[in-house]
């Protein structure tokens, strides 16, 4: 199919979202569409699947011009969609979410599993997508999950253009890989993609061309050949520095030691399980792994969130063990948490009240109980400058806040009382370019001025990018801790769990591939994605 | 507004720009306010959802009543029957309603004849204060709990401790009324904290769903009342019935009335509500304790990573509402009840409490004017008797409050535009 849009505009009220589009999908053609968030990529997707109607402007398909009054329409027309945020029923089978909408029937309205199945069979063996039919889709990882939503694409009634949007924010490297080659392989086999991301490294590994979009406006047509810095710097629209500049740390006291740290979490699973770590005042200690190998558990028990079954935990020289997180706070523990919606933010408060959310009740915020709106209001007007927050003001609420301007409401948070050691999990998750560069060349200028910094992170060019020390998690024990210029490979093998030697000694020539099966699934599986 | 700093996120929903095609030429004050009419904002969907009420209450006394369905029986050759009649006993059942409530027209007739005095005129709306004055505890009760995400269901029994409290206070000391009264009160406040502390802890410290346990202990109290009243200790030593002794005349709160007619009921209670409401609405926006209530209430994850301890925000709050459903108890003990309590008493302020706050939308403002409204159907309703069905005063708090917790229904019947921010529907969490 070929995908043509001429003059593509969509206007909210007086705010222009997308602005004279013009981009051509050619037949077999990945066609990434390259922007930050807020950029209009959103927008331009969901006029092309019929939830949006064009203010102006047409959509051609194979050079006829078309009209969607719904997704229905686009289906019908041959266009899929790959939801960034799955749309599966979770209790349900693969087979029975594939056929959602659109079931296999022996008439009467009576099901036929059989048809389903054999449907979800022919698709998957005729694009190479392993699935089992009756594997129940809650219980799958989340890049097979991911492999649902697109045989659920390809089963419409002719699918020829897949629209694949922001398809690896939740994926891990090793399935974000696999995907990639997915895509390769479904252009070659004559579908057309039309690929939305923020992630330049993907873009370069798959696309055939690139458009970029800024402020609702294409900005540059470029080809795959196109550096990084290159796509980046159209993006945001200045030079941006993809790489940190720092210095070699100047490791000092200990600023956090943990000692055979054991949690039992709730089904009885040991979800960390003796884990040593330690972390001194001036370094940044990078923790990779695949999710859910116990980081979330971890980072909570810092803060002191989850009680410990044994081992100890000991912050900047004090037992913490029997400490509530409010104490740990006060003495210096700054927290970026990984999930942002629900650990980071009160999205009905608003970014004042969010910026002292764990100083509210200490001068000069409040007296004697109560709350001094002048300081807490100067305060955020304060961070709004310092922080580069873009807000309409203190008062607005932090839900209308991009994710990147959430994060950064929080890094503010974190950042504008005295600290000792901060913990961060996934710091720049869902954030755009511009705030990923600046959050990164906060928290080396928070290592610089002494602080001990725990950098969480799935993405391994930020541990690369920040981290003075490695450490592997697999299993909730660290498998291994290694310097910052340890190939990617040792890397990629200690983070599926073999052993540190057995990972430098393995030939050089195995590519770190796809972890098999089991191992993944009981890696994702861990995770805390439905909190 | 800068383009670059609007995200994805915050455009507004797909079905509303059209609205705002031409953003440059400023719409005309009368523009706007048609618009805001037609929007499903809290207020207006308040308003529609009282027409709306009003208006299935016109229905249904249409239906109920003999002589009217008789005339509809023959609508086809004579409508002017049917239509007048449904007219008539629509008409005189709100407008009793309204004479109970606030102002008899009658009374005005009858002191320019001599046969009333200023104090008839003020009846109503001193029955319809009296009734009031329970309901804005007992609203505030449940309205403060809501905003910490809590669904406080044990009003009732929290009232009840309240109202024995206060009343043994009120008739076991004897002092000067400037410190009895007080003491009384705060006795009341004490015994319903200590009663609606209870689910606090329970859901700290062991999880336990505090609407559960609450209604449990709503039981616990309505039978503990029963028991207490017939101990030789509480029960009435002249009566042989199941009441209680009578307060101290030094423990009952003065009647605001008093001065003009000695059998109007409002009494001090009402300023000690509107204190209560001010304190409310205090305690929310202004003080650190609030902001815990709040910042739980919408999101406790992020308020434990803050530091907050969420067990012991949920105790305090509950608590605090219990305190202020006892201070309704001490209205009723020391108020129209200082002549004894019975079973009876407490009526069912307790429950009506929750409707009250879910119509105020738990702000202390919403909840004077619902318990306000509510006190005045039922006081309307009673004096209405026999014309009104006693009945009516329930049925329409009933449908009122089904409106307003589906404000979807609303929009829905009348076709109002969807608002801006999104409708607001409130909402316990865990439900």
């Amino acid at each position: 199919m070929r995908l043509e849009l001429k003059g593509l505009t969509k206007k909210f009220g007086s705010f222009t979202a997308d602005d004279d589009i013009d981009l051509v999908v050619e037949p077999g053609q990945i066609h990434a569409v390259l922007g930050e968030n807020g950029a209009g990529k959103s927008t331009l997707m969901n006029m092309l699947y019929g939830i949006l109607k064009p203010t102006s402007g047409e959509i051609l398909i194979d050079g006829e011009p078309v009209e969607f009054t719904g997704p229905g329409d686009a289906i019908a027309a041959g266009i899929g969609m790959v939801h960034q945020h799955f749309k599966l029923v979770g209790p349900f089978s693969v087979a029975d979410n594939v056929q959602l909408g659109r079931e296999h029937t022996r008439g009467a309205g009576v099901l036929s599993a059989r048809a389903a199945r054999k449907a979800v069979r022919e698709v998957s063996e005729q694009y190479g997508l392993h699935l089992d039919p009756d594997a129940i889709c809650e219980d799958l990882p989340v890049g097979v999950q991911q492999r649902v939503e697109i045989v659920k694409a390809l089963s419409g009634p002719k699918t020829e253009l897949l629209i694949l949007d922001e398809p690896t924010a939740v994926l891990t490297p090793a399935e974000i890989r696999e995907l990639l080659d997915i895509m390769r392989s479904l252009a070659d086999a004559g579908t057309s993609i039309l690929f939305i991301s923020h992630k330049l490294k993907e873009v370069q590994s798959v696309a055939d061309t690139v458009t970029v979009i800024r402020r609702g406006k294409v900005v540059a047509e470029l080809e795959p050949g196109a550096s990084e810095t290159e796509m980046a710097s159209a993006m945001v629209g200045r030079e941006v520095a993809l790489t940190v500049d720092k210095t070699p740390a100047e490791p000092g006291e200990p600023r956090l030691e943990i000692e055979g740290l054991r949690v039992v979490d709730d089904a009885g699973v040991k979800v960390l399980d003796g884990l040593d770590l330690t972390v001194r005042s001036g370094e940044i200690v990078g923790l990779a792994g695949v999710e859910g190998n116990g980081q979330t558990e971890l980072a909570r028990a810092v803060l002191g969130l989850v009680q410990p079954d044994a081992g100890r935990i000991v912050i900047d020289g004090r037992r913490a063990d029997r400490e509530s997180p409010a104490q740990r706070i006060e003495r210096g523990l700054g927290y970026i948490p990984e999930d942002r919606g629900r650990d980071g933010l009160i999205t009905e408060f608003t970014v004042a009240e969010n910026i002292v959310l764990n100083q509210y009740r200490n001068e000069p915020y409040a007296k004697r109980g109560v709350v001094d709106t002048a300081a807490v209001r100067e305060r955020a007007a304060t961070s709004i400058a310092e922080f580069d927050i873009r807000t309409q003001g203190p008062a607005e609420p932090a839900a209308s806040l991009s994710g990147g301007n959430q994060q950064k409401v929080i890094i503010a948070r974190e950042f504008s009382r005295a600290r000792r050691l901060l913990v961060a999990a996934q710091p720049t998750r869902g954030v755009d370019v511009g705030a990923t560069e600046f959050i990164h060349s906060r928290l080396v200028t928070e290592r610089d001025t002494g602080t001990g910094v725990l950098l969480i992170s799935s993405e391994l060019d930020e541990i690369y990018a920040l981290a003075d020390r490695i450490a592997v998690i697999y299993n909730g024990r660290i498998v291994g801790e290694v310097g910052p210029d340890t190939p990617r490979e040792v890397i990629g093998r200690l983070m599926v769990g073999a052993e540190a030697g057995e990972a430098d000694a393995g030939p050089a020539d195995t590519e770190p591939q796809t972890p098999d099966p089991e191992t993944s699934d009981e890696a994702t599986n861990g995770g805390d994605r439905d909190h | 507004m800068e383009v670059t700093v609007t995200t994805e996120a915050d455009k507004p929903a797909p079905e509303q720009p059209e609205a705002e095609a031409k953003p440059e030429q400023r719409p005309s004050f009368m523009v706007l306010f048609g618009r805001y009419l037609t929007e499903a904002n809290s207020v207006m969907v308040t308003i529609y959802s009282l027409l709306l009420a009003f208006l299935i209450g016109a229905v249904l006394l249409i239906v109920s009543d003999e002589t009217v369905r008789g005339t509809w029986s023959y609508f086809f050759s004579r409508p002017g029957d049917a239509l007048q009649a449904s007219w008539e006993v629509v008409a005189n059942a709100y407008i009793s309603l309204f004479e109970g409530a606030i102002l008899n027209f009658n009374t005005l007739d009858r002191m320019a004849a001599g046969t009333a005095d200023v104090g008839d005129l003020l009846r109503p709306i001193s029955e319809t204060l009296t009734y009031a004055t329970p309901l804005i505890f007992t609203g505030l009760a449940v309205g403060l709990a809501f905003r910490a995400g809590l669904f406080n269901i044990g009003a009732q029994g929290q009232l009840i401790f309240g109202m024995i409290g206060a009343l043994v206070i009120g008739f076991s000391l004897s002092l000067p009324a400037a410190l009895h009264i007080p003491l009384a009160v705060i006795a009341g406040a004490v015994a319903g904290a200590a009663f609606g502390a209870v689910p606090g802890v329970l859901k700290a410290t062991t999880g336990a769903h505090e609407v559960i346990s609450s209604i449990m202990l709503n039981n616990i109290a309505a039978l503990f009342l029963v028991w207490a009243i017939g101990t030789n200790f509480m029960h009435s030593e002249t009566r042989s019935e199941l009441v209680t002794k009578p307060v101290d005349d030094s423990a009952a709160l003065p009647g605001l009335l008093g001065f003009v007619d000695d059998s109007l009921r409002v009494n001090l209670a009402l300023v000690i509500g509107i204190a209560a409401a001010v304190f409310v609405w205090w305690l929310l926006s202004k003080s650190t304790f609030g902001y815990r209530i709040r910042a739980v209430g919408f999101n406790e994850h992020a308020s434990a990573t803050a530091g907050m301890n969420i067990g012991r925000t949920y105790t305090t709050t509950m608590a605090t509402a219990g305190g202020l459903a006892g201070l309704a108890g001490a209205a009723l003990a020391l108020g129209v009840g200082s002549t004894g309590i019975t079973t009876n008493t407490a009526l069912e302020y307790g429950f009506d409490g929750i409707t009250v706050a879910l119509l105020g939308r738990a702000n202390p403002g919403g909840i004077v004017a619902a318990a306000l409204l509510f006190g005045a159907l039922k006081a309307g309703a009673l004096s209405a008797q026999p014309e009104v069905p006693v009945d009516m005063s329930t049925l329409l708090q009933a449908t009122i409050v089904l409106f307003i917790a589906a404000p979807a229904l609303v929009k829905a019947i009348l076709r109002l535009r969807a608002p801006r921010g999104g409708m607001v529907t409130l909402e316990a969490k865990g439900w």
